[in-house]
């Protein structure tokens, strides 16, 4: 296959290939499923957390375990945008601007974080910390405007705490997310999509407050769903639309 | 005691603020998997029957019945039946999945369990999109828990009902929400779709039959189970029944999710979140995302269930409802959704590939004074061109918010023209724009 589209840092990748415990863990992907080419995508997240990219080797090795030819493979990992063919930084930052994001200031931060960290979209910085891109509507649209850091939620950014955000993160500070655990690694981050669990599952709060912003209101006003027993009487409380 | 009539009747939601939700002990402690213990008594024809009279329809947007959608199942068939829920949450504007899985992934997995059984499945999955670490993580974990306390594996609960679950992170790609693209993705492919018929209820995954549910939709089955089909049908409209998460975001003082039953209206959920924020007007809204045609404050009294905004010209879609005050420049919102689309495009079939790259290159030029009153006509003929050509409701989706801000917002368009561009300010749309900045 052709190597046309990856970019290789040396040092970055190993040249020599997966190791033998890799090799391990891709097999006990394809386990998990009734049919083995079902494990590609998880597999892809594990190449991607031991060669911090998705690389020829990579693509080759998922193949051969899967009977696929590499381009069958090439054609997967370019489907996706989480699959990242140039090295990625430890952190990647994304900035949503789709519409409401976008609106609600997504488009100004970042603006101002492509100024502050010298990149443009989907590049990495000087240091191999950050790569930062925009990203498309990541279902978090009551915090607008929203930034992920490693698939992180950052809920409720402006321009000024999205700078201190990323310089928090090159400066090697510890960094929560505000409804998730500390801030792992890219890497890291890639090796629990693969489905190998961290155990950060109980770090984090449950919900963020506009999650529960609902949930609070009908608390204080006593407001709750029809009890079971009394379906009917309580149907004409709740029952709308049909006046 | 309750004052007044309930409004919001929080169920999915209501056990969200207990202390730590996420874990199986306390979900326990209210109740949880006591309807996998009772379903799990029944017949699986009588679970279908009981989710059928419910009323129960899909919240993932198409709002297809489905009991109706289980019983289409083909029973003794000699192949194996899959599950597989829809966590791809990704349209734009929807985020009602997403907190429900960090708060209670266990609400998700005990419906998981009871609908595998309703239809035969001795196999379920999880499509979670990837860009959500961390409710990856709380599904990882509570699945972990359910297979340890036995409501998963082999013979589960003593009753000789065998199922695995696996939870499968998808790696970036909208058009995966897409029920037959997500199929193709799960066994590993491009998340392409696939022609219709057959539908996934005869051949899906490995070409089996296989349910495909919205994560919101699987949630609802264990209270269903719970309570009875006619305590959730006490809630809602006529066709439109039980209670929804609603999620409010934008220009509202208090975003957020609000569970109500079926067929409230956005100035009832707009009074309950403080209103459009301070010293500002609703310009336009989405009911269900950006796949739903916009409306306007023409329609506050709308009741937001299936048939009322269809009739209002729109669809209810995912109820991600996304407020836009006067600040805003419809257009710049339009082109930004059409950009999204492109990109997300399969390239699969023509007039989604093509059209939505076409209708990009109109809007900016709209966007940017150029070209002329004829270009709004040029638009409308690409969008009737994609609508109902393309191969999946993505190209539907496309052009939703094109034709409907052109019905409503057709000056709009024309004053870019006039001015030589963009007439408004975009800085005074933003959160954390001045006091008092306006458009």
């Amino acid at each position: 296959m052709t190597e046309e589209g990856f970019e290789n840092t040396p040092g970055e990748v190993q040249a020599a290939g997966l190791d033998a415990e890799t090799i391990g863990e891709l097999r006990q992907i394809a386990a998990r499923y009734p049919q083995a080419r079902s494990a590609l995508l998880p597999m892809l997240h594990l190449v991607q957390s031991v060669q911090g990219q998705v690389t020829p080797t990579g693509i080759e090795t998922c193949a051969d375990m899967l009977g696929l030819t590499a381009a069958e493979v090439a054609a997967v990992a370019t489907f996706y945008t989480m699959y990242k063919r140039r090295p990625v930084g430890d952190y990647h930052v994304g900035v949503c601007t789709n519409t409401l994001c976008a609106v609600m200031g997504g488009d100004v931060i970042f603006e101002r974080l492509k100024e502050h960290l010298d990149v443009g979209n989907d590049e990495i910085t000087d240091d191999g910390r950050i790569t930062l891109e925009h990203v498309e509507c990541n279902a978090a649209c009551d915090f607008a405007p929203v930034m992920m850091v490693n698939w992180e939620f950052m809920d409720n950014m402006t321009p000024e705490s999205a700078v201190e955000l990323v310089d928090a993160l090159r400066s090697g500070a510890e960094v929560r997310s505000t409804r998730g655990p500390r801030i792992c690694t890219w890497r890291e981050a890639e090796r629990v999509l693969a489905g190998f669990p961290d155990d950060l599952a109980d770090e984090g709060p449950a919900a963020g407050p506009e999650t529960l912003v609902g949930l609070r209101i009908a608390r204080e006003r006593g407001w709750r769903a029809p009890e079971p027993q009394h379906a009917e009487q309580s149907a004409q409380h709740s029952t709308r639309g049909e006046q | 005691m309750s004052s007044g009539p309930s409004v919001l009747t929080p169920v999915l939601s209501d056990n969200w603020d207990q202390d730590r939700c996420w874990t199986l002990q306390a979900y326990e402690d209210r109740g949880g998997y006591r309807a996998l213990k009772s379903a799990l008594e029944q017949q699986p024809d009588a679970l279908i029957d009981l989710v059928k009279a419910s009323g129960l329809r899909g919240r993932g947007g198409a709002g297809f019945p489905t009991g109706m959608k289980w019983g289409f199942i083909p029973q003794g068939d000699g192949k194996p039946h899959y599950l597989v829920v829809n966590a791809d949450e990704s349209e734009p504007g929807t985020c009602k999945d997403i907190p429900l899985m960090l708060a209670s992934p266990h609400t998700l997995v005990e419906g998981a369990i009871i609908s595998s059984f309703a239809i035969r499945a001795n196999y379920a999955f999880i499509y979670v999109r990837g860009e959500v670490l961390h409710v990856v993580r709380r599904l990882q974990r509570a699945v972990q828990e359910a297979y340890l306390a036995g409501y998963l594996g082999k013979d589960i609960l003593g009753t000789g009902f065998d199922l695995d679950l696996v939870v499968h992170a998808g790696a970036g790609a909208y058009i995966c929400g897409e029920e037959t693209s997500l199929l193709d993705s799960l066994e590993g492919r491009r998340g392409q779709p696939r022609l219709r018929p057959p539908f996934p209820a005869v051949a899906g995954l490995y070409a089996s039959p296989t349910v495909v549910n919205n994560v919101e939709t699987i949630a609802s089955v264990p209270c269903i189970v719970d309570n009875g089909a006619d305590w959730f049908a006490s809630m809602g409209t006529e066709k439109s029944k039980g209670m929804t998460l609603y999620s409010l975001s934008g220009h509202v003082r208090r975003p957020g999710q609000y569970e109500a039953p079926l067929g409230i209206t956005l100035r009832e959920l707009l009074e309950l979140a403080g209103g459009v924020r301070e010293g500002h007007q609703l310009k336009f809204w989405t009911p269900g995302g950006s796949s739903t045609p916009i409306l306007t404050d023409e329609h506050l009294d709308v009741p937001l269930d299936y048939e009322g905004v269809g009739a209002a010209g729109s669809m209810l879609g995912t109820k991600a409802l996304q407020i836009f005050d006067e600040t805003t420049c419809v257009l710049r919102a339009v082109l930004r959704w059409t950009e999204f689309y492109k990109h997300e495009s399969c390239g699969k079939c023509t007039p989604c590939r093509e059209g939505t790259w076409w209708l990009v290159q109109v809007l900016q030029r709209l966007e940017r004074g150029q070209g002329s009153e004829e270009d709004l006509e040029l638009l409308l003929d690409q969008c009737d061109n994609i609508l109902g050509r393309a191969f999946c409701a993505l190209g539907d989706g496309a052009v939703s918010p094109i034709t409907s801000s052109i019905q409503y917002f057709r000056q709009e368009y024309l004053a870019h023209l006039e001015q030589g561009g963009c007439p408004f300010d975009p800085a005074a749309s933003t959160l954390f724009a001045t006091a008092g900045a306006h458009a």
